[in-house]
């Protein structure tokens, strides 16, 4: 008999989980632990964490942690990056933070090539705030703050933020990928960690984006709300990777 | 035989395991968790798990904390 499945080491014994039902902010926890466990940096981890549902991430991880004012996670991680440059550093945040209130940021951050790594969940919605709309809400979406539904004339388009992230010259990597079925997982889990890797190896920034569910605030059931990621999500943002300096 | 370690203390009986174990093997419990609704258990009397993990990779809280194989 031969354990083929624990939880990562980086996560508390003791950890519960506070997302609501069905959420995959715990997936991809699951998913960064286990990425910086098998890249053995777990005592010189740092992270930068934003304003939103992922901040909760010091609640549950053993390494050390800086809460950073809204969207400035990647400025904070430059910082901490510089100074300590022997450590792994990364920033786990929401659409909203990341694309939206900490573009300049984050973009920055790609564009000087600061070798940190992001991971961006895309849950097209400000998920802590009640579901108001954020950069990556569907043409269509109905949240809070656009009640008849985005659209393009009055709201404009949804950003894809994996794109505009690779088109950076000091991106080393980028990858959009999806928590809706188990196959999905196992990719993602691969490119986080890829993620990691680029900036151990000093490559550039590392920046995952997470096509995740927020079924409380789409008001759907779990299952109904990764049927909702495979048909409606993944049409308009392409999973892939976008850029990838180790592969010619 | 394949088997998972199942701490239901943790469900938030989200049933997204139900749909993803292929032999479906995890059902609806008589129990109540911290949501207020079923928890899941695994049923296995027959020893069909396969231990292929897809339970444990999809729950979102942790309640499955071990699988051997």
């Amino acid at each position: 008999m031969q354990q083929v499945f624990k939880l990562p080491d980086c996560i508390k014994k003791d950890a519960k989980f506070t997302f609501c039902p069905g959420c995959d902010h715990g997936v991809a926890l699951r998913l960064l632990g286990d990425a910086i466990d098998e890249c053995g940096v777990r005592e010189d981890t740092i992270a930068a964490l934003c304003v939103g549902c992922s901040v909760f991430l010091y609640d549950f991880y053993d390494i050390d942690c800086l809460e950073c004012p809204h969207g400035r996670a990647t400025a904070e991680a430059t910082g901490i990056k510089r100074a300590r440059p022997d450590k792994f550093v990364f920033t786990y945040q929401g659409d909203g933070d990341f694309a939206a209130i900490g573009f300049a940021e984050s973009i920055y951050t790609a564009t000087r090539g600061e070798k940190v790594t992001s991971i961006c969940i895309n849950n097209t919605t400000y998920g802590m705030t009640g579901g108001q709309m954020g950069p990556t809400t569907l043409l269509g979406q109905v949240t809070t703050t656009t009640p008849f539904g985005r659209s393009a004339e009055l709201n404009g388009y949804p950003m894809k933020i994996a794109e505009h992230i690779a088109l950076c010259d000091g991106t080393a990597f980028s990858a959009r990928v999806s928590l809706d079925s188990v196959a999905n997982i196992i990719k993602a889990k691969q490119a986080i960690k890829k993620a990691c890797e680029v900036q151990i190896k000093g490559l550039g920034f590392g920046f995952v984006e997470i096509l995740s569910s927020c079924p409380t605030n789409w008001k759907m059931t779990p299952q109904e709300a990764h049927r909702h990621i495979r048909e409606k999500m993944i049409p308009v943002f392409p999973l892939g990777v976008f850029k990838d300096v180790t592969k010619g | 035989m394949a088997y998972i370690v199942l701490d239901t203390k943790k469900c938030k009986s989200c049933y997204l395991c139900l749909d993803a174990c292929p032999k479906g093997l995890i059902k609806k419990s008589s129990e109540t968790g911290m949501t207020g609704n079923f928890v899941v258990e695994f049923d296995d009397k027959n020893g069909e798990c396969l231990g292929c993990k897809c339970c444990a990779l999809t729950c979102p809280d942790l309640a499955i904390t071990e699988v051997y194989k």
